[in-house]
């Protein structure tokens, strides 16, 4: 392991002092392998209960008859909270060791290789913490909202609640997402070049419903969102954007927040860098001015060539990859695929994708499947004859606004290699003649 | 289905507020809202938890520390991360040094090259760090170590202390590196269909560099390919 650090190139290194600056954590990954083994068990239990104790056919298709249609299945509540097939044991979050110096400050990447459609499962939604997840009692935790207001209140989780919901599909991105490959291409996986990207249905509150409640003064211009974790992450929010589609959600995909994703509240805030959506949201002031925050003028901010840096880059710009063929995902012979992949935009819709097969040259659209919601990821596909030979594989996201996704090398040629956010560049995808696909960058 | 049960306790209060609503409660109705939820956040309630501090200075508490003050509580609570000159350990962030990196091919962006406020360093500091122990450095503490680091970069001078007052006028070197108005997009690209370009050449290949970890079987700290 040491030695495969030493052999990092320094932009990985740096991508490490920029996203981790925490030390190891006790608690490593029981959760996810318990519940795994704990579907295996249940399998186990429901063959056993099955009638016919005769060997396994090699082949469980026609003509055999599999025991599984001649025994009795696990019963319900086998598992109280379902659990993937042991099957899908491969479908996990994983990290990349060494990307962060520990696990606790530190990310780990949906895999959009095996997804399917726009939401991303709870239990796969890609993670980021700046001192560990940290374990709220609800019946504990308090959300205070003052500063430049009339009415400075605490709320209960129940109090919130009880607040008129709302519900919307929206994405979060790290804007770190690919940040590791500004110089070069590294990394040979779809979900650590891209798994920095999730989606779910949010269910809260209307960030406006709370201010409207506590009654903004008229010099209240900004708000100031700050986490109950050991890093207190805190970010200043104008209040232009604060009125319009922030949401303090408390539900994910139809339940409660998952602990990682902020339980019991966080901020959602639509087409925005993943930073601002502030997990585990105890306090939301209202001011005159930002607040010029830690992660938001060390982390967060963007450096150019010349020197300066960009601040308060919140958007996330259009953005799209190609999920199938990748290298988690190669091609298995001659003939028709569906080219398939995510697209999506913090400037609203995503209008078109045109997916190219020839490293750019030619270009065709793509067909987008519904639903297709503003600041969501959206699905695309396009039928594709490979003939066997060699191809580059990229597609191209077109928003609402008009803008064009961009190459990287017109990215690059703008803001240089050092800016380690915001890389919304093209994905180039190498398929190989024996069908392997590989990471690639052109010039 | 969620999980935020009411004890029996809150249950009670629920149903004597019933009860009490047709009696008048004093100020009440300045108090709340529309929904009128919750309770209204007292001073004391807001002063404990409103830590944040502003470049002008808003939010910082009395109290005060030396640049001697703070090499102490930054060699007992600090050193052993950032190093005893702020050069950083092993991964762990570099506080100092850098200077006049920004436009070089690796830059080092750190509190004296890179950071545009003071006041976020207290911040920063009060909130978050020691890693270990968030929030357990006093407000004398916290001006200390601030101070420290503004010497270590050759900020403030050795006999400098950091207070409400001295800490907003501290002037950063990198204060005007820094565009507030975000520019982008940076890039309007065309959306050509046809003969886009002449050639297609791979410059990079993430083939052959075994820095990716496996993406099947068990979460290990493996690389492979």
């Amino acid at each position: 392991m040491l030695g495969k650090l030493r052999r990092l190139n320094q932009d990985a290194s740096k991508i490490a002092l920029e996203e981790s600056e925490r030390l190891p954590s006790e608690e490593r990954r029981r959760f996810l392998r318990s519940g795994l083994f704990t579907a295996g068990g249940a399998m186990v239990g429901g063959a056993l209960a099955g009638i016919a104790p005769k060997a396994l056919a090699s082949t469980q298709y026609p003509p055999e008859i599999p025991p599984w249609t001649r025994s009795l299945g696990a019963g319900v509540v086998t598992d109280p909270y379902g659990v993937p097939s042991p099957f899908e044991k491969d479908v996990i979050r994983r990290n990349v060791p060494w990307l962060t110096a520990d696990e606790v400050s530190s990310i780990s990447f949906t895999p959009l290789q095996h997804l399917k459609g726009i939401i991303t499962p709870n239990g796969l939604f890609f993670e980021r913490h700046h001192a560990g997840r940290p374990e709220i009692d609800p019946q504990q935790h308090r959300l205070m909202i003052h500063g430049l207001v009339d009415r400075p209140i605490i709320l209960s989780m129940e109090d919130l609640q009880r607040f008129p919901s709302v519900s919307q599909i929206n994405f979060i991105e790290c804007p770190a997402n690919g940040g590791m490959e500004w110089r070069g291409a590294q990394l040979n996986s779809l979900q650590f070049l891209h798994g920095m990207v999730s989606c779910a249905e949010w269910t809260g509150v209307r960030l406006s419903t709370l201010l409207q409640e506590v009654g903004i003064k008229p010099e209240g211009k900004w708000l100031l969102a700050e986490g109950a974790d050991g890093a207190a992450m805190t970010r200043s929010i104008p209040m232009e954007k604060a009125l319009d589609d922030v949401i303090v959600a408390y539900a994910q995909n139809g339940e409660a927040l998952r602990r990682e994703q902020g339980y019991p509240v966080r901020l959602v805030v639509p087409g925005w860098e993943g930073n601002t959506h502030v997990k585990w949201l105890r306090r939301l002031e209202v001011g005159d001015k930002p607040w010029m925050q830690r992660e938001e003028t060390s982390k967060y901010t963007d450096l150019m060539p010349d020197g300066t840096a960009h601040g308060f880059t919140w958007v996330m710009e259009a953005k799209s990859v190609i999920t199938s063929p990748c290298p988690e995902m190669p091609l298995k012979n001659k003939g028709i695929y569906q080219i398939e992949g995510l697209a999506w935009s913090g400037r609203g819709k995503v209008k078109a994708v045109d997916v190219s097969v020839d490293g750019g040259q030619n270009w065709q659209q793509a067909q987008l499947r519904e639903p297709v919601m503003s600041k969501s990821l959206t699905r695309f596909a396009l039928e594709w004859k490979w003939d066997g030979n060699p191809a580059l594989l990229q597609s191209r996201v077109i928003d609402e606004t008009g803008y064009v996704q961009p190459t990287l090398a017109q990215l690059k040629s703008v803001r240089g290699t050092n800016s380690i956010y915001h890389k919304n560049a093209i994905q180039t995808w190498k398929v190989n003649g024996d069908g392997s696909v590989v990471n690639v960058q052109l010039s | 289905m969620f999980s935020f049960h009411k004890t029996p306790r809150l249950l009670a209060s629920t149903c004597c507020g019933v009860i009490l609503a047709s009696v008048p409660i004093l100020g009440a109705a300045e108090q709340t809202g529309y929904y009128g939820y919750g309770e209204p956040a007292t001073d004391e309630q807001i002063a404990a938890w409103d830590i944040d501090v502003r470049p002008d200075g808003m939010g910082l508490p009395e109290g005060s520390g030396s640049v001697d003050e703070g090499m102490a509580v930054f060699e007992t609570h600090c050193a052993s991360c950032h190093g005893a000159f702020g050069e950083g350990m092993g991964r762990y962030p570099k506080l100092a040094g850098g200077d006049g990196s920004l436009t070089e091919d690796r830059p080092e962006k750190t509190v004296g090259s890179y950071w545009p406020y003071a006041s976020t360093l207290w911040d920063y500091i009060h909130r978050a760090m020691p890693f270990f122990a968030p929030q357990s450095l006093t407000d004398d503490q916290v001006y200390a170590v601030t101070a420290y680091v503004l010497n270590l970069n050759y900020i403030v001078e050795a006999d400098f202390v950091a207070n409400k007052e001295t800490l907003p006028q501290v002037e950063m070197p990198n204060h005007d590196g820094f565009i507030w108005e975000d520019p982008r997009p940076v890039v309007n690209n065309e959306r050509c269909m046809e003969n886009c370009k002449e050639e297609v050449t791979v410059s990079e290949s993430a083939a052959g560099k075994n820095l990716t970890p496996s993406t099947t079987g068990p979460l290990d700290e493996g690389i492979t390919e």
